[in-house]
Formats: structure tokens, sequence, C-alpha cells
């Protein structure tokens, strides 16, 4: 059995830029406000209360809270779809298609060795891997079908152009009450993906060691300088 | 010889020119037209010849007329119904069989390019048309006949607009609302029935302006189906205080509140219920208590069940909405998660103790 007597030199990466880490969180806390009063509105608790109409506004509110929401959600990837086509090599929009082969093998290979686990190593990657860029792809589409259904039920209720800019979403997808299942069911998506991601994240850290949890706050990531050696 | 305008129709049926007016005022406010167009509407209504109307019935179940014969002004009825005379209606005209045949290609010939085209119920598709026949013909023949010809072509209720009951999964006729298969513009009143003063007033603006009232991107005349039934509802108050009906028996029922949660569609759905009402003003479902189960919406008999705010979830039965299935799964993900941690914990037990042994010893005073 052979010990490893020198511990391998890190080297620090600086992966994620402080726009791509804004929209991260901007993004995970609209998303939970979103996700709560979105729930809200299709649940609203029943209050027996024996108030008058106007002594209260908590459903208007937090549709208020929701709507105000969902164009922070709307904004804030729409900068972070400019920061792929400016960022660094990490952030840009076309790490999140497989294309390549090798891209396509890497694929392969988290599937195999993190998510069945029938290697028994670790398969660490700088920026994200391809199994995880894919899951964003996935989840910017849900995001911008999320973007169109809830404008477009918005619209109706809405002056403002960028709601009647999804004016017709509504028609396609068969009528307001059509659409607000689609944007009811797909909401179920994110809730799937938060649980899915931070476990992901929390299971990196564990396995490799090597900060994958703090470097959306700070931006580093550490990297075995014999693996990036191999790699350039 | 040209026909008489209504005016003169009802001069002879012994209305007075007051009488007459009063209709005018009555049908210009219908129409969502300003006070100042009445005496456009009486101008029109007394010079120009009857405009011919063509009723023709598909796949329907007659609500459409049933709530026409209703409407609030006896003389808008008469006018319509009498003094308009349709041309050619199966359900109310007097004759039958080739008669009727032959009353309705005489007012297609001779009305060339005038006539105003009715239409009730949705047309069968499959099977060449077979569900639904007159006279040995197909509705779809029929209507495409009478189409070419058509000044106007009015799609009444959902039936025509939308495809209706019939059109609902698996619509074994394939049962199609008429502006899917003709090639021109149609007015779309969608209901179930639709109301009885919304058609009287579509028909007017066609009668008064010669052509058809502004129209939204589905086709339906913007000035009744332009804002949802929530919008008018006069429970709205309670839907943004937030005071719900949480059962058809308790408390919060019987004074009144939003029966948003009892399923109700008002919502999502875009009609005049709320400002019109049924039954010359007398009320509309919400105002006795039930839920508005969006009759005029596209496909609202696949949306339901109708006393409960989300729809079924496709594919998993009646009592799954989308929020059981989103349930199970997010437990079953998280059931995965958990033993994906444990199996992490035995698969990868020698690479964890590897990084932990990696780890640099860092001694106090070093």
């Amino acid at each position: 059995m052979s010990i490893t007597l020198t511990s391998p030199s890190y080297k620090r990466i600086y992966v994620w830029e402080i726009p791509v880490r804004l929209f991260h969180w901007l993004n995970a806390a609209s998303l939970i406000v979103l996700m709560a009063t979105g729930y809200l509105i299709g649940h609203p608790a029943t209050l027996s209360h024996s108030a008058e109409a106007y002594q209260q506004y908590w459903f208007g509110n937090v549709r208020f809270i929701h709507f105000v929401a969902g164009y922070v959600f709307m904004l804030n990837l729409l900068i972070r779809f400019y920061w792929g086509l400016v960022g660094n090599r990490y952030a840009r929009l076309r790490t999140f298609f497989p294309k390549t082969k090798a891209e396509i093998r890497e694929l392969w290979e988290v599937l195999r060795v993190d998510i069945f686990e029938f290697d028994r190593t670790a398969h660490p990657t700088v920026g994200h891997n391809q199994l995880a860029s894919l899951s964003y792809l996935i989840l910017f589409v849900f995001s911008v079908f999320q973007i169109a259904t809830g404008f477009g039920l918005y619209a109706a209720m809405s002056d403002g152009w960028v709601a009647s800019l999804f004016g017709w979403v509504v028609p396609v997808l068969g009528g307001d009450g059509a659409t607000r299942v689609w944007h009811h069911g797909a909401m179920w998506f994110f809730v799937l993906f938060t649980l899915v991601h931070i476990y992901i994240v929390a299971y990196h850290d564990y396995v490799e060691g090597r900060g994958t949890t703090s470097s959306m706050v700070g931006g580093w990531k550490f990297e075995r300088e014999d693996v990036l050696d191999r790699k350039d | 010889m040209t026909d008489p305008s209504i005016w003169g129709i009802m001069a002879q049926k012994g209305y007075s020119r007051r009488d007459f007016l009063q209709f005018c005022t009555y049908a210009a406010a219908l129409s969502g037209l300003q006070s100042n167009a009445v005496a456009e509407v009486a101008q029109q209504f007394t010079t120009k010849p009857r405009p011919p109307v063509v009723w023709l019935h598909f796949q329907e179940c007659t609500c459409c007329s049933e709530s026409f014969i209703r409407a609030s002004h006896p003389i808008v009825a008469d006018v319509l119904l009498d003094t308009l005379s349709l041309d050619y209606t199966e359900t109310l005209q007097a004759a039958a069989g080739h008669q009727a045949e032959a009353c309705l290609h005489e007012t297609m010939r001779d009305h060339h390019g005038d006539y105003i085209l009715l239409v009730e119920g949705s047309v069968p598709m499959s099977a060449d048309g077979v569900y639904c026949t007159i006279g040995g013909r197909s509705a779809e023949d029929i209507l495409k006949e009478a189409a070419e010809g058509a000044a106007a072509i009015v799609a009444w209720g959902s039936c025509a607009s939308n495809g209706c009951i019939q059109a609902a999964r698996p619509n074994p006729t394939n049962a199609t609302p008429i502006h899917k298969i003709l090639n021109r513009p149609v007015i779309n009143v969608p209901g179930c029935p639709p109301i009885a003063d919304v058609m009287t007033g579509v028909v007017t603006h066609l009668l008064v302006y010669g052509r058809a009232p502004e129209l939204d991107s589905r086709g339906r005349p913007r000035s009744f189906y332009g804002r949802r039934v929530h919008d008018t509802c006069y429970r709205r108050p309670y839907y943004d205080a937030g005071l719900f009906v949480a059962s058809w028996d308790d408390e919060n029922a019987r004074r009144g509140y939003c029966l948003y949660k009892m399923g109700c569609r008002g919502p999502v759905t875009y009609n005049a219920c709320g400002v019109t009402k049924w039954n010359e003003g007398t009320s509309f479902p919400i105002q006795s208590g039930h839920g508005c189960i969006g009759c005029s919406e596209a496909g609202f008999w696949d949306n339901g069940p109708f006393y409960q705010h989300l729809a079924a979830f496709p594919g998993f039965g009646i009592e799954a909405t989308a929020d059981k299935v989103g349930t199970v799964a997010t437990v079953a993900t998280a059931g995965a998660l958990g033993a994906h941690a444990v199996w992490t914990n035995v698969r990868k037990h020698k690479a964890i103790k590897a990084t932990i042994d990696e780890s640099v010893n860092v001694t106090s005073d070093s």
C-alpha cells in the first residue's frame, strides 16, 4: 500500500467573475421568492376574518411581490446572457452546450464517476463540468419558459410593454387557463433543480475538497498542479 | 324591389317612432357605441334595407339560439328575429326539408356578397364529415358554400369559435372551429352560450357600420371580450384582500367571499358576464354563488375539474394536479439524493480518505 508523503500542490484559479456570482445569488433569491409567492398564489391560505376587505390587501401584496421578483429574475437572466458573450472562458454561453467529442466523453465520464459512481475515484473539473453545464442549459430553457408564460399571463393585467411582448404566448398554449397550468407545473422543475443542485455542490466539496461551495462567494477554485499540467 | 329598412318593417308592425329610437339607443349601447352614435344607428336603420341573415347550425346544442331569443330588450329580439328575419335557420324557421334548402339557396344567390352568415356549432372534419350532414351534404361543404358569398361571418358560441365540448379530448369527430376551416376573417363570439346582449351587440354593429367591430388577436370583439370576468367581478376586492371561500358551506361562502379557491375560472376567462350579466341583467354565475367555469375559453372542458383551482395533470388521472405529481417527484428526488450520499461514503471512501491524508498538518509553532 503506497502512502503519499508529499501533499500535492494546488493552484488558485479565479473561475467565477463578479457578474456570474451576482447573477447566481440574485437568481437564487428571486427564485426562492418566486416559488414561495407563486405557491401562495396557487394555494392561498384561507383567512376567516370579520374584517372588511379594505382592511387588508395581503393577496394583492403577494402577487405584487411575485411580479417584481419576475422582473428581477428576467433582467438578471438577460444580464447573464450578455455576460455569456463577454465574460471569461468559464462564463461563456458556449460552455453550456456539449458539442465536441471530448465534451460529450466528459459528460459520460461525470455520469460514470459522480452520479452512478461506477468509479471509485474523484473526477474534478475547473469550471462547470459538462453534466452541470447541461443542467444549467435546461435551467435556462425553463427560466425562459417561465418568463414567457408568466409575463404572458401578466399581460392581461399590465399596461407595461414588457408584459405585452409576451401576449402571444397565451393563445399558443391554449388560453390563460392552460398557460397558468403550464406556469404552475414548470415551477416544480425549479424545486427539483434546487434540491439536486445544492446536494451536488455539497457532494463535490465533500469528495474533492477544492472549495466548490465557496467559489460562488469568492470566485476561487483550487486545482492540483499536476492535473492542470496534464490539461494544458 | 328593394327590401324595406328595419324602421320600415317596425312601422308596418305598429311600433311608434319613439319605440324605434328607444331601440336604437339600446342597440347603440349594446354595441359599446357612444351616445352620439345613436343618431347614426337610427339613420342606418331607417335608410338601409334590412340585410339578409343566414344562420347555420352544425354540431351544437342550440343554447346559442336559446340565449339569443332572450335578449334583454323585447324589440331587439323582435327586430332580429321577426323584422330582421332570419332567412334561414333550421331551428326557428317555418319551412322545412326541400323548402328550407330552397330558401337558403335563394338567399345565397339573390344576396350574394351581402348577407350576414351566422354559424352556430363546430364542423366535424374526420371521416369526410359524416358526423354532421344536412340534406345529404357535410357541414364543411355547406359552410364553405355559404361563406363564399357572405359579407361577414360570425361564429356563435364556443362550438363555432373554439370547438367547445365536442372538441374536448379525444375529440372523436375532429370537431373544428370554423375559423380554422375558412380562409377569411371570422368574428368569434365564444361562450356556452354567449350572452344574448353580446350577440345582439355584435349583430347591431354589423348592421350599423357594415363591418366587424374591433377584434382581438383571437377574433373576439374587444368591447365584450377585452377584460377578464375577474376584472369586472364584484367580488374582486375579496380576492385582493385574500378573503376566500374554502368550502361551499362555510361562513366565507355565506359572506360572499372570492371563489378563487373553489376553482373559479374568472381570472383566466375573457367575457362580459360581470358587466352585462344574464337574463336582462339579473345575475351571473359568481353572483349566484357559483364559480365561473370559463365556458368562453378555448378548451375549457379539458381544463377541469371545475371545482378545483389547478387543472388535472395530463396523463395522471383527474385527481392528480401538477402539485401532487411535483410533491411525489420532490420526495422521490430527496430520497434518491439521500441514498446517493450514503452510497458516496461507501464507494468513494478511499478517495475521500486519500484527500484527508493529503491534508498538511500544521503545528502550532511552525
